[in-house]
């Protein structure tokens, strides 16, 4: 294709559930495969904390939404002669879709690169799809598109129960689920057409196996699939939702073999160009199959698949879309065919990582709607050790499959055949107990092969509890656990189960194992298991090898290692993916031979071109100590990946490993409380007043001296949020009672909080003590919204001159005396010019890629290159005083959480953000708020208030509201309010009245297009009947705003700016200096 | 785990591994040779190609879905290549005890105990792979609790008569008659041959066919050099004068080579996978096939009216030849595919095609 020479690439935006960082892997291969072909590239991504919009990978980046309006806007400014739909995820399709139904790509001359948009609608379209099929007798299951309930039910008779609804064109199974009755299935569709006019009624396959392939093809029909992967859960179960194996392992090769062909078949017949994902559903004993969906686009497993075989499928599919035939294009990084689908010599593990805990009243039960915010990737030679390491992996305290602490499940068989995020963790407990494998495979429908291997754990624990001292295991029983994937922790565990954190234990067992010489051998992963010369840096470790597949005989005082952020979660997501890719990208330019440890599939960091030795492997504190003993580097990066590689610093310090940047024993001063309380008095800053409490009394007496309202943090929590703040006693007893251990061992933290407090962030870079580069942003909420939720304005807009140069003086002080060498973050709060610290991480933070971006001055580079001890020089102050201003904005993934209260509070809970530009306030928070799922209201505006603060901050704009012709609905005492002050509302009742307008009809007819809810946590009436009001508004998908200062932000904006009021201007054009 | 007897490999070039014994506990010794294909253990523990073969398996999980059952069809067994294991020993890394597949009869150690084949697991098989790699295919041992065996070349022998058929079998009774010369044939061949309406009249290799009634001929695969099959070369250069269509796979397409004044060669440590990618010269078609060989047609010595058919993308060997004129051709890849991508099953329309326009 010589004639495209300009290509625009659809980015995904915020990262959500269902939709995650691995389209920043996806879309950042496809652009670097672009590059190389000397293409222009411009791309359009209003997630700014991703690889893919950071400087040189594409030409232009545009941060702005990925709908038609704008993007049709920036394709009359580029005018690019082909558009790539396949690498934005359901977003980019979904835009491109209507981009070409409307005629738009056509009017502009912009071709549709890679599978076409007719293609792309057959696997869209349920109608279209099955007809296809058909065509060549390929079985999908018995379903019914239907756009009513009334024909959904007909349906449903007809097939009988169980039955499947999901909704089309609907990301991640998004409003799906099973029913197995008529009341069950009503809700379902009703539910279901909220988020698309047409639902599909099919027959139930719960139960058969779900198998999955990447299928490749070119324009030239070679075709072939890659990466045979195998849920470990049955079907029923959201393939995102599933632990999911390569290769397959329990069905035969003719088995396989016949679905591979059907894949081929039936890719070849859709006329897919570039690479897709078939999802079967599979009956193993009697060969039947169902195919159950196609992506016509890069997607979540096909990101696994490419770092399960080291095959670059996105890489791979860019250069298809520009016309290439396989056979012409060489595999990434080797001089061999990309014809070729990989062999492995290993099998790997992918494990969902939840976070259910973070949402009030949510649902725990997972099923067919996707409900996990991120996943690992664990590899091995046995299915034991790829589970073990992979729940490790997984971060939430567990130690692998077996010798985790208080779990307890109260009804074992409802765990085992109605599954929670915690149903592996129900698997174990239950062959602790004596369940026959056979057993719980009928409870679960999860094959009995995995069930035994998963036995072969829990027996041996046996075989490591007969011993009494770590000293008397003998070689072989050492080996064995290993080959089983124990770490060292378990067999301590298991041996003399300490109490404590078990460091000293844990390093017992290390020099045991060193003792026998049983140590990790580490292997490179080279896609064709060794049949050619090694040519990749792809590492993992494991045991009972011979040899190392690489050579550790080089000069290492030039090899620097980055401890990465491992998978993703709330709290910790692609912004340290980015920071981590920054680190070590600048260690490369100086030369440093750059190693990086990290295990989530969905990142760029795990790219192998991407550094110079990648580990895919944990980051745990025995696995770094391992890559340490074999690299020996210079040092180690434990600030840029969030608090897993933080968490380390300390024991790593311990074992006398070099840590680059600011001194660990910094980092425990700024990490443990009663430390840097005591460092803040002794400096004379301002902190709110806090203590750690060990009895109700205690509390009692602190409460009577600051009074109500308190930030209450249990130091060991439950169930439910970790932290929560009380405006009473009764609500501080019930979070308590309900939620956490007090006690002398399980203190309690009780704050002072501030009511109508402003949040400052300042995000700085110092060396020796001395700041370089610093960022002051503020929150647009109040404090008592966690930062991660809260909107983020940088440069600050608001905040008083006297307030900055107190932020300034402050960090100043707390940088020299902690003396910081790199990246770290303090957060204030300010009321009246008064400033008090809250938290300060001597790491980078959540902010750093939307602060360094609204600069364009890279932060993390400055933060490495001062660790490496290059030279940095400190810029002109003039440099943070920049013409434009960012807006940092959250996503929310509510509407997969059923029954979660949509409400905001100090427990983080969004799952993503975008951060976009302006050339003033007003354009910036527009922008990022329509990339979040905002839109300007047209039709009605529900606003029920709140407090009489609330009713206040919110009166102009319903001023405004008036002004623009929109109508105003409201609750009772808001429209009263409203009135007294000129505007007029139309009542509405609560959901617990039966009065004339009824807010959740409104909402079910889509009356009213924006919700204004502002909680008044006070009355339980109120808070249920909020909760409803705010969960209808999610579960029929309209806007909804749970906070006054967001929300009167938000409609002054959109009141006073048109959409075309909005600069259609790249980051490149804001930044010309 | 302190049942299990210890084993050994020891290569001829003196390196050797411990690992466990999970098979026949008795030594054996023969060529050892590495399968990178991640499915498929039945069939390829019963391909006749192995013959005198230890087989290395790079993939780590084998024996997960046990060994099915012996069902016959057509009067072979059902999932298998050949009525017995014809490897001579298996080494592989990690040996699955646990099994579980509704079709599964026993556990591989079990078939493999009644076979009496050794067999061998805990190996690095990634750093022996390097060796095999490196140095080329090596003779080797299976040691069984240190009783030592001699060692033994299998290419240094006939493997072919010994996997071969004794006598005459003929299958099916279609319109088409196929004369197959078995050097030691997969079962999959004839089961691809019987899906277009042919007789499949399975012959020794050495049988002289040339004064026999039928309408195409097929040349099998089978293990070993290909110089030893000296009389199946001689029947073929008769044959090749002729004007009937003939088909050869593997093994058949080095007899063929031979039979047209080519010559062959052994590779360093040949192909046995499931995904060499082959191009069709002279064409833009690329097609990834399953192979198991360890000798090739040198495609430069084609002399005459012969050319080559497909070339290896990775390496450019060939990958089979065919005749400029005559409905002659043969693949070094197994387009039967069994276990493996069926990519190519279509030269079996195509050869049943020549076969019906030839007889008209």
């Amino acid at each position: 294709m010589k004639d495209v020479k300009k290509v625009l690439l659809l980015g995904s935006g915020a990262l959500k559930i269902g939709q995650a960082g691995e389209f920043d892997y996806s879309g950042s291969q496809a652009l670097k495969a672009m590059r190389e072909e000397g293409i222009s590239t411009v791309l359009i991504n209003p997630n700014i904390a991703t690889i893919q919009t950071s400087d040189g990978i594409a030409d232009k980046v545009y941060f702005l939404p990925i709908t038609p309006y704008f993007v049709e806007e920036i394709i009359k400014k580029e005018q690019p002669d082909g558009i790539l739909l396949a690498f934005g995820g359901q977003t980019a399709l979904n835009c491109g879709t209507q981009l070409y139904l409307s005629g738009t790509l056509a009017k502009y001359g912009v071709k549709v690169l890679g599978t076409s948009v007719e293609a792309i609608m057959i696997t869209e379209d349920r109608d279209l799809f099955v007809k296809k099929l058909n065509e060549i007798d390929a079985k999908t299951p018995s379903s019914q598109a239907v756009e009513s309930i009334e024909d959904a039910l007909q349906v449903a008779n007809r097939l009988g129960f169980p039955i499947m609804v999901r909704s089309a064109y609907a990301l991640g199974g998004l409003g799906s689920g099973i029913s197995t009755n008529e009341k069950e299935f009503v809700d379902l569709c009703e539910n279901a057409l909220a988020y698309s006019k047409q639902i599909l009624v099919e027959e139930s396959l719960k139960g058969w196996k779900e198998i999955e392939f990447e299928v490749i093809r070119d324009a030239n029909d070679h075709c072939f699939t890659v990466v045979p992967m195998e849920n470990v859960d049955p079907l029923g179960i959201h393939t995102g939702e599933s632990i999911v194996i390569s290769p397959i392992v329990t069905l035969t090769k003719e088995q396989i073999a016949m679905l591979q062909e059907i894949s081929i078949k039936v890719v070849r017949h859709i006329g897919i160009v570039g690479e897709c994902n078939i999802q079967f559903a599979f009956n193993a004993q009697t060969n039947d199959y169902r195919i159950i969906e196609i992506n016509a686009r890069l997607s979540r497993s096909s990101a696994l698949a490419s770092k399960a075989s080291g095959y670059p499928l996105a890489f791979v599919a860019a250069k298809l879309a520009l016309g290439y035939t396989l056979d012409q294009i060489g595999e990434m990084g080797t001089p061999n065919s990309a014809y070729v689908p990989p062999s492995v010599d290993y099998i790997i593990a992918k494990i969902p990582r939840w976070d259910l805990t973070k949402f009030v009243g949510v649902d725990r039960e997972i099923g067919s709607s996707m409900k996990s915010v991120g996943e690992i990737m664990s590899i091995g030679k046995s299915f034991e050790e790829i589970m073990q390491k992979g729940l490790r992996m997984i971060g939430q305290g567990m130690h692998g499959f077996v010798g985790n602490n208080d779990l307890e499940f109260d009804d074992l068989d409802k765990e085992l055949s109605h599954p929670t995020d915690l149903r592996i963790f129900a698997i174990a407990k239950a062959l602790e107990n004596g369940y026959t494998p056979e057993r719980i495979e009928e409870l679960t429908k999860i094959d009995v092969y995995f069930i035994k291997c998963l036995k072969n754990i829990v027996d041996y624990t046996k075989v490591l509890s007969s011993y009494n001292k770590i000293e008397d295991l003998p070689a072989d029983v050492i080996k064995e656990a290993k080959r089983l994937g124990f770490s060292d922790f378990q067999i301590a565990r298991y041996v003399e189960n300490p109490t404590g954190n078990m460091e000293k234990e844990q390093l017992r067992v290390r020099d045991v194992r060193k003792k026998f010489n049983i140590l990790p051998a580490v292997r490179r992963i080279n896609t064709i298991a060794s049949e050619h010369p090694e040519l990749t840096n792809y590492l993992y470790m494991t045991y009972g090898e011979t040899e190392h597949s690489i050579s550790y005989a080089y000069k290492n005082d030039k090899s620097i290692v980055v401890l990465g952020s491992g998978a993703y979660r709330i709290g910790s997501s692609v912004e340290f993916d980015w920071c981590s890719v920054n680190a070590i990208q600048t260690a490369r330019k100086f030369g440093y031979k750059s190693i990086m440890i990290n295990y989530n599939p969905e990142t760029v960091s795990t790219d192998y071109d991407m550094c110079d030795r990648l580990y895919f492997d944990e980051l745990s504190f025995e696995r770094v100590l391992d890559v340490i003993d074999l690299e020996i580097p210079k040092g180690v990066i434990v600030s840029v990946g969030g608090q897993i590689p933080n968490n380390l610093a300390m024991k790593l310090h311990r074992q006398n490993v070099p840590i680059l940047g600011t001194s660990p024993v910094s980092i425990d001063r700024a990490e443990n409380r009663n430390k840097f309380s005591a460092m803040l008095d002794q400096l004379g800053i301002d902190q709110p007043r806090w203590e750690a409490l060990t009895s109700y009394d205690e509390i009692d007496k602190f409460i009577d001296e600051v009074g109500f309202p308190v930030l209450i943090r249990p130091s060991y929590v439950l169930s439910g949020a970790a932290m929560n703040v009380c405006y009473d006693k009764e609500q501080m007893h019930t979070f308590l009672g309900a939620a956490a251990k007090v006690s002398k061992e399980y203190p309690v933290v009780v704050s002072k909080f501030m009511q109508n407090a402003k949040e400052i962030e300042f995000d700085a870079v110092a060396k020796n003590g001395e700041i370089i580069e610093y960022g002051i942003s503020e929150h647009i909420e109040f404090a008592g919204v966690h930062s991660g939720d809260a909107t983020l304005v940088f440069p600050a807009q608001n905040i008083y001159v006297a307030t900055a140069r107190r932020i300034k003086q402050i960090s100043k002080k707390i940088a020299q005396e902690l003396n910081i060498s790199g990246p770290f973050n303090i957060q204030f709060l300010a009321k009246n010019n008064d400033v008090k610290v809250i938290e300060c991480n001597l790491r980078a933070s959540r902010s750093f890629p939307f602060v360094s971006k609204v600069l364009k001055r890279n932060f993390i580079e400055t933060a490495t290159k001062i660790m490496l001890g290059e030279f940095v020089e400190k810029p002109d102050s003039a440099v943070f005083d920049v013409d434009h201003v960012g807006v940092k904005a959250s996503q929310f993934s509510f509407a997969r959480l059923h029954r979660a209260d949509p409400i905001l509070g100090v427990d983080m809970s969004s799952t993503g953000e975008v951060g976009c530009l302006g050339t003033d306030f007003n354009d910036a928070l527009l922008a990022s708020l329509y990339s979040v799922g905002f839109h300007k209201p047209e039709k009605g505006v529900l606003v029920s208030s709140g407090d009489s603060k609330g009713k206040v901050d919110l009166l102009d704009s319903c001023k405004l509201l008036q002004e623009k012709g929109l109508k105003i609905y409201a609750t009772e005492g808001t429209q009263k309010f409203l009135a007294e002050n000129g505007v007029k509302a139309t009542t509405v009742s609560w959901p617990d009245e039966t009065a004339a307008e009824d807010i959740t009809t409104l909402m079910q007819e889509h009356t009213i297009d924006l919700v204004i809810n502002i909680p008044k946590n006070q009355t339980r009436r109120e808070l249920t009947n909020g909760y409803k009001i705010r969960r209808a508004a999610i579960d029929h998908n309209i806007p909804l705003l749970t906070n006054a200062r967001l929300a009167s932000a938000f409609l002054q904006a959109a009141c006073s700016k048109e959409m075309s009021d909005i600069q259609i201007k790249s980051w490149q054009e804001y930044i010309i200096k | 785990m302190s049942k299990l007897k210890n084993a050994k490999l020891i290569l001829e070039n003196g390196k050797e591994f411990v690992g466990k014994s999970f098979g026949f506990p008795g030594s054996v010794a023969g060529e050892v040779v590495f399968n990178t294909a991640m499915t498929g253990y039945p069939e390829s523990l019963t391909d006749p190609s192995y013959k005198g073969q230890i087989l290395v398996s790079t993939y780590p999980l084998i024996g997960n879905y046990g060994v099915p059952k012996t069902e016959f069809e057509n009067n072979m067994p059902k999932f298998f290549e050949s009525d017995r294991i014809q490897i001579a020993g298996l080494v592989i890394s990690d040996y699955s005890f646990v099994y579980s597949h509704w079709n599964a009869e026993k556990s591989l150690a079990d078939w493999l105990v009644e076979n009496k084949v050794p067999a061998i697991f805990d190996v690095d098989t990634r750093a022996l792979t390097k060796i095999l790699r490196e140095s080329g295919c090596m003779l080797g041992k299976i040691v069984i609790d240190d009783e030592d065996v001699a060692w033994y070349d299998p290419n240094k022998e006939n493997l072919v008569d010994l996997v071969s058929t004794n006598e005459k079998v003929v299958y099916g009774n279609g319109s088409n008659r196929i004369m197959l010369v078995d050097c030691g044939v997969k079962n999959n061949i004839i089961r691809c041959l019987l899906k277009h309406n042919t007789t499949v009249i399975r012959v020794p290799w050495n049988y002289d066919f040339t004064k026999d009634e039928y309408d195409g001929l097929f040349i099998s695969n089978g293990p070993g050099d290909p110089s030893m099959c000296k009389e199946t070369v001689t029947h073929l250069k008769t044959a090749i004068e002729g004007d009937k269509p003939i088909f050869g796979i593997c093994l058949g397409s080095q007899l063929l080579g031979l039979a047209s004044g080519a010559t062959t060669y052994k590779l360093k440590y040949g192909h046995r996978s499931h995904n060499q990618p082959a191009r069709e010269v002279g064409t833009n078609r690329c097609f990834i096939t399953s192979q198991n060989h360890g000798f090739a047609v040198d495609h430069s010595k084609l002399t005459g009216d012969w050319e080559p058919y497909f070339i290896n993308l990775n390496d450019d060997t060939c990958e089979g030849i065919k005749h400029k004129v005559k409905p002659i051709f043969a693949t070094q890849f197994h387009p039967e595919a069994c276990g493996g991508p069926t990519d190519t099953e279509f030269l079996f329309e195509k050869f049943i095609k020549l076969v019906e326009e030839n007889k008209k």
